[in-house]
């Protein structure tokens, strides 16, 4: 059996921000009617944690739920569980249309460290960084220069970064780009 | 830079992350229609110097489709509404009255 490896094997860098491709992570796409209770308990079980709300990402260690759209969802948790995680939801789920897709291997991570977190991806994406509009647990879906990503905020000095897995190496070294030692804007602090 | 608010995520997206989706409010026509009504469905589209309704896709964020009133004039956004619907709801032809008194865009006034 072939063993499962990440996209850039855990690549680092360390800039005035240190970039992290964060390794194998579980993550199960799901969408379906947000507005029913019995979907959103259903996968709120299956992930372990709260419903987030609209643009929010809620967290708790290697498991979490990101809200993604109005009518879909990313559930996160350990590489091994996904498929487990899946099965659970279409267990619970199978008279509630919906679906669900273990995404875990089309889709790479990234962790970003430091105090200029905000101003790495303020370079490269049209959101606004500011403490006071980007609070820790919102999450943002939008563009890292040219390619599609989501990004959320554990602490003022963490965020997360998740992209399609083709667009990792890319990923990687626009990341590391924007966090070059010396480049920091210092708007948003670092 | 145009800046149009997503009705579905609510996020203030600047034009890069939008796709423009061309003319709101066209009525389709099908297989069995005449070839005049295919016609102008195809083809015909309003080119306004002022109050104009558009579509379109918040691609890079929620990925879902809306609709835009402005002013192609001077890039006046007079509101964005959710695509579910045939014609502009009243709030956004209320908000444009009262920046363009008089304003007729097709059917619509």
């Amino acid at each position: 059996m072939s063993e499962p490896v990440s996209a850039l094997r855990r690549a680092r860098y360390a800039g005035f921000v240190t970039v992290e491709e964060a390794g194998l992570q579980g993550m199960v796409q799901i969408r379906g009617d947000l507005s029913s209770d019995a979907f959103t308990s259903a996968v709120s079980d299956a992930a372990g944690v709260p419903m987030p709300g609209l643009r929010e990402a809620s967290l708790d260690g290697r498991n979490g739920l990101l809200w993604m759209s109005p009518d879909e969802l990313m559930l996160l948790c350990p590489y091994p569980e996904a498929d487990r995680a899946m099965a659970r939801l279409q267990a619970t789920l199978s008279d509630t249309h919906h679906l669900a897709l273990n995404v875990s291997d089309a889709r790479a991570m990234f962790t970003l460290q430091g105090n200029g977190v905000r101003d790495v991806l303020a370079k490269l994406a049209p959101v606004d960084m500011a403490p006071d509009a980007f609070r820790p647990g919102m999450l943002r879906r939008t563009r890292l220069a040219q390619v599609a990503a989501a990004f959320w905020l554990r602490s003022d000095t963490q965020a997360e970064v998740i992209c399609f897995r083709s667009v990792a190496p890319y990923m990687m070294e626009l990341l590391s780009t924007a966090a070059r030692p010396g480049s920091a804007v210092g708007l948003h602090g670092g | 830079m145009l800046t149009l608010k997503c009705p579905y995520c609510g996020v203030q997206a600047e034009e890069t992350e939008l796709h423009a989706g061309g003319e709101a409010h066209l009525t389709r026509f099908g297989p069995d229609s005449s070839d005049d009504d295919f016609e102008t469905y195809l083809f015909t589209r309003e080119n306004p110097k002022g109050v104009h309704f558009e579509r379109w896709r918040h691609s890079h964020g929620c990925g879902k489709w809306f609709h835009a009133a402005r002013c192609t004039m001077t890039l006046e956004v007079f509101g964005t509404y959710p695509a579910q619907t045939t014609e502009p709801p009243q709030d956004i032809r209320d908000a444009i009255t009262a920046k363009r008194p008089g304003w007729t865009w097709r059917e619509f006034s």
